[in-house]
Parts: structure tokens; sequence; C-alpha cells
């Protein structure tokens, strides 16, 4: 029998979890967890701390720099926010690609993150958009770029007593552009085969000014893609040899082969989706 | 979704009455097994084996464990004979030495906590010797190298008409080609599971979800060696089945049966969780087809030369019946002088394949009819032209050497198709879409097809059904047969069929639980047969109720709801209400077994079915736009019901074609066992699908009906490949068309 | 600690552990087999109820979390509506076993859409899955309901 706590306000929460570090199973939406403990009950965790009734942690708040999300705010409020829709659609886009309402309506964002899934379906725009964590202990909060987060396989910079409170998102740059897309093994309640996404700085002439990736399910973690950024950087899209790009996320991305695609297909579908976004023909997305 | 009906006429219904359970299934009412009260009720579970076959050398219990807690069961505890009653004895109810796949039950536990049968479950392990090299490839099965049955055969047979050599000799184009189709799991959201209860009169009252009543009963009375009369047999509402609850319900039921024999008189169930539903309940064969067509330059087949394969799994169940199947449809609606079908089912160390809606026709129906666009494309004619000229008229010699009589809808399926489609305009669309140099592909593609409805020749003369009515005291009528419901109407059909013959209205007819204690076997409920051939002996039985009531109670030549009710009251004090109507099949059924020829069904119902696709060349993700289904079903008894039937099974055929896919682990078990990673369309994943019957009222059936449910799952998928080489003008060998396999014909291809 | 909630608009205590799943506590305490298990993974949707008015599946949400929530499961919609005629006429349901969860989901979706497009209507079921119907019934009793023509 395993025990279950309940706390009201986030300084709680983390007073249990700074007394008993690395005893507690954090659950929140539970579209993961409960799964897990279901198929495989023996990996019953003792402690359970449940952050859904901690205020501190839902919402989103509009700031000078960008948006401040609560790690516990619903993939469904994330999706049909007006500020979210307008400012970061790629992230509107990707809460409503995950799962199906019934999941969104559970799910958090937060928690999409913690669970570390390579395949994570919100965690490619997190990237593109340069998202920042707010994490949360005991002793005070400390910021982590999300991009640092992911430190391998199912493997976090989660430290024990430590909590994800809140997901900050900065305004996307003025002249920049983003693509998202989510190949899955259906068009709905699916597990990404691969997923992107990229925002991409040009100047007035044309110049990649900034470029930056997020993808999922080509590696161990969710990822960027630095050598691709890296070469695009102050070249003109004219300049950009396709070929190159190709090398690059060679280097960038490790795919595998499992039970939801092979690895040819991962590694080509994922260039072709880098060309597509950089050379920004988002239109040929499928019209449905 | 549109239906469209052709040649309808004015007074004809075009909706149908309400389903006779729908308010039970929408206000949740209705109970299925997992549902049924059972005070006190213990859990039971399974313990299979791990090992791709092998022998079992030891059952080892975990002596930390106090095991008199529980209901244990082995094969030593069997009464009767340890096989599952099917073709062939030879599949064991529970292993004892030798077994043949990993999954096979040994142990059987129950106890009234999960949560100690969960933990229970682990404190048994099978100490096992495993099968050094299981067969798990049908070809490797065929060579049998090593051999699980003799020659590794299940089932061995030859459909031959003409001369294949001379037909060689005519033909100016020959294609050969080898097409590979996947298993695919049914699906029923309804997991399998059996309610056992032991009487106090020691008889057992067997409940759950399954199609076939009475095999399950007779597997009952072979398992336990208990008299029929003994033993009772109820269906629960069943959710969904496709023929995967044909033959798995009787091991099941024999597993809950032999737990109740030793419960004390608690009952027990038996639900299988969705892994183990997946894992070890049987689903389509996989086959493998090497097939030649030869055709002269005017595009007439001069041949067909076909090597049909299917994987039985590791016992013969059905595979015989479905390879039979597969044979009978392979040559398609199509007339040719030299045709030989070599069909073989053969013995891997996979969980044995079962029945799934189309019966072993799909696999032999996709290689024919994607050959059929291959051979076109090397004649340089249209897919259509090449079926125009092939397509089977009235009074041509079917593929079994029968003559076509009028019965026979092939062109007329495949011109409304054409007509419905806008077919050559959309080709010429598509072609100039594809031209343009869009990020999409777009195609076009067809199918041709007809299937046998009801069991093959002399089946439906050994299964001897009988029907009965029983006229009740206030004017209502019951139908008591055997047949089920699992979702696809038929009860809404019978009774409905019933009430029109005794000139009642549908609430006045009641369709009797299917309860074995109750009901005359009027056979399984597979095959397309319910409402072509029960639906036939309800007639019959209402024919001859109507008769006795206005011989015995001067029931008047027309008569209103009163006089019905004051004859039927008279006939029920008389004690002489209960009549029975019994099969006797039509004079013209001659059927040769051994050579497959003569008369291979009573009614065939003719398809023609058009797929649109659109394939993302970015993803290769290919997305099926438009689906136009035009069938011939002689009648629509019931058509938002037939519509229903056709929607769902090419949704099913969508999902074969593209999407579903079972995975092998190296123990031969499907390693996708979660619905997370076995992909079936979800609402967001399917486009139009339109349905466009034909009435051509010569079916075997009530008012010229057939069967309808198993050709949507013919179709779908040849279409699809075939829309999809055209969209992309790549030859397409094995489904399902997923993106990865796009990718490497589109990269490999050069195209 | 027991768990108070309102199931189908009553008061429901329950004193399963708080890691139960909502699924079981409405299908052995409450009795409300309308609720189905197809899964137990939140893939098929047989399981949902509305909590609070939002469609989820309650094979995912831990007792716990329950406490004073509002829970609507199939027995708790009205027996006679537009909703409920329009699924038996349409042919909506076939074998039943996702029924319950799609009634939830229609009802889900009405609320939001009371004119739902067909785009929506997919959308708003595709966390439901159904093996008879190719969901073409369900789309047209979910249209006719709102007051649509069946053909959609």
């Amino acid at each position: 029998m395993s025990e279950w706590t309940r706390p009201r306000h986030l300084p709680e929460a983390l007073e249990l979890l700074a007394a008993a570090p690395g005893q507690y199973r954090v659950i929140s939406g539970g579209t993961d967890l409960m799964v897990e403990s279901h198929l495989a009950p023996e990996r019953h965790p003792e402690f359970w701390l449940d952050i859904s009734g901690l205020r501190e942690l839902q919402g989103l708040q509009i700031t000078e720099e960008g948006i401040r999300i609560g790690a516990a705010t619903s993939l469904e409020v994330i999706r049909r926010h007006a500020e979210v829709v307008t400012h970061w659609p790629m992230l509107a886009a990707s809460a409503a690609v995950t799962g199906a309402p019934p999941i969104q309506n559970r799910a958090t964002l937060g928690g999409n993150v913690c669970n570390a899934s390579p395949a994570a379906d919100n965690a490619p725009v997190l990237l593109a958009y340069g998202a920042r964590l707010e994490i949360a202990h005991h002793h005070g909060s400390r910021w982590l770029p999300y991009m640092d987060f992911h430190q391998g396989y199912r493997k976090t910079a989660l430290q024990a007593g430590e909590l994800l409170s809140a997901l900050w998102i900065p305004y996307p740059p003025k002249h920049s552009r983003g693509y998202f897309r989510k190949v899955g093994t259906r068009a709905a309640q699916a597990i990404a085969k691969v997923s992107i996404a990229a925002l991409i700085e040009e100047d007035s002439g044309g110049m990649i000014q900034g470029a930056r990736f997020g993808m999922a399910s080509v590696a161990a973690t969710p990822c960027t893609l630095p050598s691709v950024s890296q070469y695009l950087l102050g070249r003109a899209l004219r300049d950009i040899a396709d070929a190159q790009v190709r090398q690059r996320v060679g280097q960038d991305i490790a795919p595998i082969q499992d039970i939801r695609s092979t690895t040819a297909y991962r590694l080509e579908i994922a260039s072709r989706l880098v060309l597509e976004a950089i050379h920004g023909r988002s239109e040929s997305k499928k019209e449905d | 979704m549109s239906l469209t009906i052709i040649n309808q006429r004015r007074d004809q219904q075009v909706v149908g009455p309400a389903r006779v359970d729908g308010f039970a299934k929408i206000s949740g009412a209705a109970l299925y097994v997992d549902d049924l009260p059972a005070v006190d009720a213990l859990h039971g579970t399974t313990v299979r084996t791990a090992g791709a076959g092998g022998t079992l050398q030891e059952i080892v219990f975990d002596p930390a464990i106090n095991w008199s807690e529980f209901v244990v069961v082995t094969a030593q505890d069997i009464p009767g004979i340890n096989a599952i009653k099917l073709l062939e004895n030879d599949q064991p109810v529970l292993v004892e030495r030798t077994f043949r796949h990993a999954g096979e039950a040994v142990v059987l536990l129950a106890h009234a906590d999960p949560e100690k049968l969960r933990i229970a479950l682990k404190g048994i392990s099978l100490v096992e010797l495993p099968n050094p090299s299981p067969i798990f490839d049908i070809d490797d099965a065929l060579q049998a190298r090593q051999e699980i049955i003799p020659g590794n055969i299940y089932a061995d047979y030859l459909l031959e008409r003409g001369d294949v050599a001379a037909g060689e000799y005519l033909a100016d184009v020959v294609i050969d080609e080898r097409f590979l189709t996947p298993s695919q799991e049914q699906l029923y959201i309804e997991p399998q599971g059996m309610l056992a209860h032991l009487q106090e009169d020691g008889s057992i009252l067997m409940e759950g979800s399954l199609q076939c009543p009475y095999y399950v009963l007779d597997a009952l009375v072979q398992c336990l060696g208990m008299d029929k009369d003994h033993l009772r047999v109820v269906q629960s509402t069943t959710g969904g089945a496709f023929g995967g609850k044909e033959d798995y319900p009787s091991v099941i039921a024999c597993h809950a049966a032999l737990l109740a024999l030793k419960a004390g008189g608690r009952p027990v169930k038996l639900i299988y969780e969705r892994g183990e539903d997946l894992r070890v309940t049987p689903k389509r064969h996989p086959s493998r087809t090497l097939i030649r067509l030869g055709a002269n330059k005017a595009g007439e087949l001069q041949f067909i030369d076909m090597d049909f394969a299917i994987d039985g799994g590791a016992y013969r169940t059905l595979s015989p019946v479905v390879l039979s199947r597969g044979v009978i449809h392979a040559p398609g609606p199509y007339k040719c002088p030299h045709i030989r079908i070599k069909g073989r089912a053969v013995a891997t160390n996979h969980p044995p394949f079962g029945a799934f809606r189309g019966f072993g026709a799909p696999q032999s129906i996709l290689a024919m009819e994607v050959a059929m666009d291959r051979l076109a494309k090397k004649l340089g004619m249209d897919p259509v032209e090449l079926r125009k000229k092939n397509l089977l008229c009235t009074g041509d010699l079917s593929p079994t050497g029968d003559v076509v009589g009028k019965d026979c809808f092939a062109h007329a399926v495949l011109d409304a198709a054409l007509e419905h489609t806008h077919y050559q305009q959309r080709r010429e669309e598509y072609n100039a879409w594809n031209a343009a140099g869009h990020p999409t592909r777009r195609g076009i593609g067809l199918a041709t097809f007809a299937h046998g409805a009801g069991f093959t020749g002399n089946g439906e003369l050994h299964l001897a059904s009988r029907v009965s009515l029983q006229a009740l005291a206030n004017g209502h009528v019951e139908i008591l047969c055997s047949n089920t419901e699992m979702g696809q109407g038929a009860a809404t059909t019978l009774v409905q069929i019933a009430a029109a013959a005794l000139g009642l209205p549908m609430d006045s007819v009641h369709l009797a639980q299917t309860d074995t204690s109750r009901v005359p076997n009027s056979g399984p409920t597979v095959a397309s047969r319910t409402c072509m051939v029960v639906g036939g002996l309800i007639q019959k039985a209402a024919g001859q109720l109507l008769q006795r009531l206005r011989e015995t109670m001067d029931l008047a030549e027309s008569y209103d709801a009163q006089s019905f009710a004051a004859a039927c009251a008279g006939l029920y004090a008389a004690g002489d209400a209960l009549v029975t109507a019994h099969y006797y099949p039509p004079a013209d059924m001659l059927w040769d077994e051994q050579t497959f020829f003569g008369r291979a069904y009573a009614s065939y119902a003719w398809a023609a079915y058009v797929a649109e696709v659109e394939v993302d060349m970015i993803t290769l993700e290919t997305h099926v736009i438009d689906f136009t289904a035009v069938q011939e079903i002689g009648k629509a008894v019931h058509p938002v019901i037939v519509q229903g039937q056709i929607e769902g099974g090419v949704a099913q055929g969508i999902g074969y074609a593209l999407y579903e896919d079972v995975l092998w682990n190296e123990r031969g078990v499907m390693a996708n066992d979660r619905l997370t990673n076995y992909i079936i369309p979800t609402s967001a994943d399917l486009g139009f699908i339109h349905v466009v019957l034909l009435e051509g009222g010569l079916g075997a059936g009530p008012k010229g009906a057939k069967g309808v449910g198993e050709l949507p799952m013919d179709g779908p998928a040849p279409a699809i490949v075939n829309a999809i080489q055209q969209a992309l003008n790549i030859d397409i060998r094995q489904i399902p068309v997923r993106p990865e396999m796009l990718l490497e014909l589109t990269v490999s291809g050069g195209n | 600690m027991p768990t108070t909630m309102r199931i189908n608009g009553k008061a429901f205590q329950s004193s399963s552990a708080p890691n139960a799943r909502l699924l079981d506590v409405l299908r052995n305490e409450c009795d409300l087999k309308g609720t189905k298990e197809g899964c137990g993974e939140g893939e098929c949707g047989a399981c949902a109820v509305l909590v609070n008015g939002k469609l989820v599946n309650s094979c995912l949400i831990p007792l716990g979390q329950m406490e004073q929530a509002e829970i609507t499961t199939v027995e708790g919609l009205p027996e006679d509506s537009a909703l409920a005629r329009a699924f038996v006429q349409c042919g909506a349901t076939q074998c039943g076993i996702c029924t319950p969860g799609m009634m939830l989901a229609a009802t889900a979706l009405l609320a939001e859409h009371a004119n739902p497009t067909l785009e929506e209507i997919r959308w708003g079921l595709s966390g439901n899955l159904c093996r008879c119907t190719g969901y073409g019934r369900i789309y047209a009793a979910i249209a006719q309901a709102a007051g649509g023509s069946a053909d959609v």
C-alpha cells in the first residue's frame, strides 16, 4: 500500500521533498504515471506526491519577456490560451497534437517535460523557443535552460528534492518564423516517430540571424541541432547547400529502430523536415 | 459518409427501424461479461509457457506462498479430454508436457483478491526445455527442415481448371509477383472473458463474450466429460468480435469451467486484460502469395497461377477452412480458361491464427487485385479496361467451374463505381496534380471482387441449422436461434425479418437471449450467414407458424394484431406454440470439396471499391481522402445497419492497408501488445467513406438478401495499394504500406 | 482519508486508496458498469467520463485527485435526449462497448460547439476508438443531435 500526499501549497510540497529526497513519485495529470503503475504494478512507488492541488503551479502569466506557464497547467488550457495562440502558435499546435482531447484535459506541460520521453510531444517546441525552466527547492529556486534539462535516456537535471515549478518562454524575435510538425503513427493518439520545431530569424537581407531547432524521437532525449544551427548562422537562404544540412542533421541526431519506425526513415525524414523548415515551405503541410 | 441505394423504389425504407439493442447500449445498461453480477466471485488468471514450443519439465510453486488459499488447476485436473474441440484434437486445454508456442496455458489460478493473484502468478515458475529452432516464416515451414507436424502442413488444396501450360502458350504478356500480408488483430474493444458458475446440481453455467455458443458447449462437453444437459452457455452482450470470438471463447470457457469445478461453488471470472488478449488470442493469418497472370494482347486473361500459403500457427484450429476460403476467392470475379490455385496452411510456432472478417479472402484477393493492376501496367492498358474485359457475365464459367447465373453483378458494380467516383475525370485530375510539382501525390485505385455468403458448398448441409419461433400468450412471438448479436445488427435484422414475415410490428417480436438451454442450434454466427441463412429459416418458420395458426386456430387470411394475439393465445394454451424450421440446401448446390469444383456458395455478393489517396512527399504518409464502396447485396434489409457494416469494415480495411501490423518478438509473441503500439485508425485518420448499394434481389436470403459483412474487408487494401502505386509510380508487394516502406521503395526505386 | 465527490449529481464517499483508479471506483464501488475498460492505458476512451465537465479517461485518474470533483458517467446522462435518440436512429452504436465513452465525448463536444463542423466532430472523438462503425454513423448522430443533417 502506497502513501499519497496532496499538499495545498508549494512550500509544503518542497518541504516534503526535502525531508525525504528521492522518495516521492511526483504526479500531476497522471497520463503517463497511471499507465506505468497499471502495466507495471510492481514498480509502484511507496510515496506519491500529488502536485495537482498546488495553485502556484497552475496557469499562465504574460511577462515583459514572454510567458510563464505553471508546470501543472494542462495542455488543454495552454492550447486554448489566446496569448499562446498568438505569440507561441507552435506551442498551441504541439499541445493540440499531444494524445487526444481526453489526454490534453489532464496532461500537463511540466509532466510532459519531466516524464522525459525521447518522444515528448511538447519538447521540440520548447527547445525551439528557447524555454527556461524554473526549478524549485526548499532552499530556493534555480533557473535552467531547457536545452540542458535532458541528460540521457529518461534522465533529467532535476536533483533530489527539486520540483519543476514553471516554464518560461521568451517572445520569439520579431523577424522570426516557426515551423512545427509531428510525424506520428497516426493522426491522433499517436506517439511521434519524428517531430520537429524550428524558429528561424532572418534579417531584412534574408541573412539567417538565428536558427534554433528542437526534435523528438530522433535520439535518446529530445534534442537540439547545434551543428545545423551553426551552419545556418550568417548564411543567406540561397547559399545553403542541402547536402551540408543533411550531413549536419546526421551529426546532430542518433535515431534508432524501434517498434514504431526505422533508423533510415527517421534520419531521412528528419533531414527533409529540417530543410522544409529552413526553406520555409510551410505551405506544403497537408491541408488537413 | 453518404449512402446511395441505386434503383431504390419509392416505398422502400431508407433508414430502417431503431436497433433493438440501441437504448440499452447508449444508456450503459447493457451488461457485458465483466459487468455481470457475480456475488463472491473469484478472479482467474493463467500461467503460460515462455518458449516458442518445447517440453515442460516441471512446475515449481514458491513455497513461501500459501497455495491452499488459491484454486489451482493443472492438466491433471481435467476430467475429460485435454484438447480444445475444433477440427482436430491437437490443441491442449492445458499443457501437460509438450507445447508448440509461447503463451500456452499451463496452470490456472483463482482467488478473490486480484492483487494476491498478481503476486501468486509470479510465484509459479515453469521449467521448460525450449525448442531450439522455432519456425516463424511460411517458407521456412514449407521447407520443413524442422517439423512441428509432418511436413508442417495442416491443409493442402488445389483448385485447378483447364491447363496452365496451355494458358502460358496463349499469353502474350505475363507477370510474376510475390505478395506478403501481415497478421491483423480484430481489436474488438471488449477484451475476451468468461464467467463460470458451478450450480448446486453440479451443472455449469457459462456466460461470456462469444460468437458461437454451441462451439463453446461442444468444447465444454469434451473437456469436462460432462453431458450436454449439465452445461449451459449463455452469451452476454458482446463488445465486438469480427471473427476473433469464434474459436477462442472455447479455450477461456474450458479454463473458467475447470477453475469453477474446484472453486467450491463460487463463480469464477476469467477476463483478459488487453495485453493478454493481444498476445494469445487468434488473429488474421499472415500470407505469402506467388502469383503469375497471363493475358493476350487484347487483355483477355489466359491463365491464373497462384501458390497461396498462410501461416496457421502452432495448432490446426480453423486454418483449413480459412485456407479454403482464400483459395476459392483467389481467382476473383473473372473468367479465365486456365486456373491453378495451390493453397497450403502451414504450421509455425506462432500462436494459432484464426477467424477474422474476410476469412482468408482478403489475403488472396489482395494478391489477385494488385496483380491485375500490374498486368494492366505491363499491357499498357487502363486497369478498368482490363477488368471490363475479364469480369464474369451471366453464362460464363466461374473459376470453380459453375455456370454463372442471373445473379451476377460484376460489371454493374464496376460501372456504378466509375460513375459515382467520376473515375476517369479524377484520374486525369490526379495525373495533372502529380505533374504540377505539388508536395503531395494523388492517386485513384480500384478493386473488383466477389464474396460468397454463408458456409462453403456443403457446409450449410452439415450444419443442419434449426430455428424456432415461439408464439406467446399475449400475441408476441419469440425467435429462438443460436445466432449472436455482437454489434453487427443481427438482433435487429432478425426481428425485422420475423416481424415482416408475420405482419407484426417489431415490438411484438423478441429475440430470445442466446442460451443453449433454450435455443436450438442454428449454426455459428460467422461467414455473413446470419441474415441470409438464418433470416431465411426465420421466414420459413414464420410461414409454418402462420399455417398452424390458420389451420388450428382459424386465423383469417388477413388479420390484425388482436386476432393474431387471440390465435396465439389459443395455440399457447394448447401447448403447441413452438414451430421449428430446418435448413435444406437449394437443389442446385453441387460442390466437390476435394476438387473445388461446382457451386461454392448459394449466393455471391459483388463489389467494386475505389480508393483515392494522397501521399505526402516529405513524410510519405498516405491519407485515404475518399473511399467509395459499391456493393451488390441482393436486398438491404436494414440500410443503416448495412451502411454501418460497410463503413466499419472499410475502416478495418484501411487499417489493414496502411497501419496495422502485428510485430513479433524472438519467441513469436506479439511485440506491439498495447493499443498505443498496435495502430488502428482514429476518427482523425479516416476520410470520407461513401457507400453505394445495388439491390439485385436475387440472393438466397429474405427478399433476395445476401451476406454483407465480409466484403468490406476484402476490397480496401488492394484498392488503396493500387491507388498508391498509381500516385507514386511504384510497385508495392506488401502491406501495410507504411511510410517506412514507401521510403525504401521511392529511394531505392529511384523514383 | 476518504475521498468525497459528486457522481451523477449525488454525493459519494470512497475509502479506496488514493492511487486507486477512478474507473475501478466507479465500476466496483458505485456499480456504475457503463464505464468500460478497454485498454487500461488511456488509448481507447471506453472508460471516458466527465470530470468537472471535461472529458477524461477514468483509467488514468487517481482517486486522490477527485476530492470535491463533479463526475458524470453515462448513467448520469439524460435517458431521453436529442443525442440519445440520434445515436439509436443513426446507427451510431453497434457492439456498444465504446458507446458510453462516445456519448460522453459527444456531450463534451456539443457543450463546446453547439453546431460542430465535421472537423470538430472528428477531433472531438479522436480519443475514443471504435472498431465497428468506422465512425461515420457516429458523426451522423452528433450532427443530427446538433440540429443539422445526419448526412455528413
